[in-house]
């Protein structure tokens, strides 16, 4: 019997979407999928050093911030970890018994990236603990703790998944936990800091998250198999509609038509929501270059890098994937009465506003002196001017059509990760800093500035010629986009 | 109204329609019948200009549909639910076809009103996505929605499918509605010999992608129709 889902599942993964790219794209991943193995492996050696060097013990240490460590992982989960849903309801019908359909599935989720990604950190680290003479079997057991824990985090978010507003509870917890422990409060850290040090110290302590990890599973496998009706667990949340007009929108003929659809658009996906909160996430990146917190990103040269970063966001993650967010749809609007020109205008603005808004918001980084805002303003003319452009045109080539209400690949859809918006991605971020070397290297910063910030000028004022190729570029690659688009992956 | 002139379209080599030439004239109604993969939806993309043809043109009202865009003003279609807007409601999308087409909220309401009997009390007003209503009231939000804005060619593929026997005789009613106007041309496709009969002035049978039938509806039609595609 397990065979045969075995098969199911080795097909569903050699046919997906992401298979599909060119041998040339699979390689260029392989290497970026080494890339990051080798960072994380570099992490995991490198932590116990690292600590070491800053006069810390490093288990103990690990061991008090192992608390944030899962309760972060939590949350990565609940916004991230997709359940298993959806291929459950083929087999309803045939003859395969509900206790093995609900096993294979639960059994499947522990092979999920989310658990397999700590061990790219924890391995090593136990490694190098034992390596460094600490007892063998203290350190076995205590990683076999670490991922019996991790396993349960996989479990309680099946069993999570389908509660409303917990993400932001959580949230708020870690930022709380976080708060008091920073202003000396309230240190949650002493009070489980003991809990992993048994883990590590006491033999028999791993049976306690072996116990709570099996409590778990027969809980989940209850509450799956209860559900295995198609309308109970396998259905699929229905919203209550509400017909909104946003009828101040009106006055902008058109462009108001268009962009009334687009918040919609974001408003009811769960996939454009994520986006847009990554985008936010974007607003506080700049912290790392400005605080002065990361030494090796507190050159002046990295701060322009910055400033495009914070003030585009939201066209980095939402504008990347015009028109992918209308490849529902997309037969639908190349009939109707839209001439090409509309129809992405009104996405250029949306992108402005968004950068304009994400400017605005970014004023508190005035706290750091006029200078950073400055960059961060001038990122943003350069976004303007220039950027939103080349994202549009990078859309014409981006031909992955998007399932809204999916959230996974949040992080980037690979089969849109194509060379040429690849290639679009230099302009964005090293002409501006090339710019901005160039000024500083003339004369000062300040001219550095000057020069980025009169690129986004000239961009915007040579927009209708830039308009009219993007627009001719888009109608030769139509009827390409369509046929992409029928494909649902 | 449409010209069609040598139109052919292949797939690797593979020809999967070739029409020498057709022409439907103003106002008239026009039933596309043929089995699975005889190219009626074919036709009707490269009518619409959403695939490129091999050979020929398509003209719609002396406008060639694949070189300029003005046809879409005067031109309406539902081929099937990727022309609709899932997370948007019934209403919500009603005025959005309308304020494409130059129609305000009250000139669309009006014309939601007419339909009322259509809808059967199931689309307006009831909390729903439409991703989340069924196939069948999909397909009727869909139909009605090609008819904001008075266009002159209406394009329905496959109207009749997924809906119940109550809707399709409302349907019919609406399409003969439609037909009767002479400033409306009607093009619809289906594999429900009966039903396009009903509402055609002219058939055309697709096989394998040529045209192998073009009569106008008598009382024989059916008949005839019947016996061509009887095994």
């Amino acid at each position: 019997m397990f065979t045969k889902f075995i098969y199911l599942e080795w097909k569903s993964f050699t046919r997906s979407a992401s298979f599909a790219t060119n041998v040339a794209l699979k390689i260029l991943m392989g290497f970026l999928v080494l890339y990051f193995t080798l960072v994380f492996l570099a992490l995991g050696v490198g932590t116990f050093y690292i600590l070491k060097e800053m006069k810390l013990e490093p288990l103990v240490t690990v061991n008090k911030f192992l608390v944030y460590y899962f309760l972060m992982d939590l949350i990565v989960r609940l916004l991230l970890q997709a359940i298993p849903v959806m291929n459950i309801r083929p087999l309803l019908t045939l003859p395969f018994k509900k206790p093995t359909i609900v096993h294979f599935s639960l059994g499947k989720t522990i092979l999920s990236f989310f658990n397999l990604v700590h061990g790219f950190f924890f391995l090593p680290f136990c490694a190098v603990l034992i390596y460094e003479g600490y007892d063998v079997i203290s350190v076995l057991l205590w990683g076999t703790a670490l991922f019996l824990l991790i396993f349960c985090n996989n479990f309680l978010n099946i069993l999570l998944n389908n509660k409303d507003n917990l993400l932001g509870v959580f949230i708020t917890i870690v930022v709380i936990l976080g708060g008091c422990q920073y202003y000396k409060i309230f240190d949650i850290t002493n009070c489980v800091y003991p809990f992993f040090e048994a883990l590590f110290n006491t033999r028999w302590a791993f049976m306690i998250p072996l116990l709570v990890l099996i409590g778990l599973y027969y809980w989940t496998y209850n509450y799956l198999k209860g559900d295995l009706y198609l309308d109970a667990g396998l259905s699929v949340k229905k919203d209550i509609a509400k017909t909104e007009n946003l009828t101040w929108l009106n006055q902008f003929g058109t462009l108001g038509t268009f962009l009334k659809n687009d918040i919609k658009l974001i408003k009811r996906n769960k996939r454009s929501k994520t986006t847009v909160g990554m985008s936010v996430m974007f607003l506080f990146y700049g912290l790392l270059f400005f605080s002065g917190g990361v030494e090796a990103y507190d050159k002046p040269i990295m701060h322009i890098f910055a400033g495009i970063f914070v003030s585009g966001g939201f066209l980095f993650t939402f504008g990347q994937f015009v028109p992918s967010w209308d490849s529902s749809y997309y037969q639908l609007m190349m009939t109707q009465n839209i001439p090409y020109r509309g129809y992405l205008n009104s996405k250029w603005w949306l992108i402005v506003i968004g950068t304009f808004i994400s400017t605005i918001l970014a004023s508190f980084y005035l706290y750091f002196g006029w200078q950073v805002y400055l960059t961060i303003v001038a990122g943003a003319v350069y976004n303007i001017g220039v950027n939103s452009h080349l994202v549009l045109l990078g859309g014409a080539f981006t031909k992955t059509p998007i399932d809204l209400s999916m959230t996974k690949g949040a992080f980037g859809d690979k089969k849109s990760f194509n060379v040429n918006t690849m290639l679009l991605t230099l302009p964005k971020l090293l002409l501006p800093v090339f710019l901005y070397w160039l000024g500083s290297y003339i004369m000062d910063p300040k001219l550095g500035l000057a020069f980025v910030a009169l690129a986004g000028v000239l961009g915007f004022m040579f927009r209708n010629t830039v308009f009219s190729i993007i627009e001719k570029i888009y109608k030769k690659e139509k009827y390409k986009t369509i046929e992409a688009y029928k494909q649902k992956s | 109204m449409i010209q069609v002139n040598n139109l052919s379209k292949e797939y690797s080599g593979t020809t999967v329609l070739n029409i020498e030439s057709l022409e439907i004239p103003k106002g008239q109604s026009f039933g596309l019948v043929g089995n699975n993969g005889a190219g009626k939806t074919t036709f009707f993309s490269l009518l619409l200009d959403l695939i490129q043809p091999t050979t020929g043109c398509v003209l719609n009202n002396e406008i060639q549909v694949n070189t300029s865009e003005d046809w879409k003003p005067f031109t309406a279609s539902f081929l099937d639910e990727s022309f609709l807007i899932g997370y948007l409601t019934p209403e919500e999308y009603f005025y959005f076809i309308g304020d494409l087409r130059g129609q305000n909220k009250a000139d669309v309401d009006a014309l939601l009103i007419r339909y009322e009997e259509f809808f059967n009390g199931e689309i307006l007003k009831n909390k729903k996505y439409l991703r989340d209503l069924s196939k069948g009231n999909q397909k009727k939000v869909g139909i009605i929605a090609t008819l904001i804005g008075n266009p002159e060619v209406i394009i329905l593929d496959e109207p009749f499918a997924n809906l119940d026997p109550t809707t399709v005789n409302r349907l019919k009613k609406i399409i003969k509605e439609l037909a009767d106007n002479p400033s409306i041309t009607v093009l619809v496709s289906s594999h429900d010999l009966q039903h396009t009969v009903e509402v055609c002035d002219r058939i055309v049978a697709l096989n394998k992608g040529e045209l192998v039938k073009d009569m106008p509806t008598t009382k024989e039609t059916l008949q005839e129709l019947e016996l061509f595609f009887a095994v």
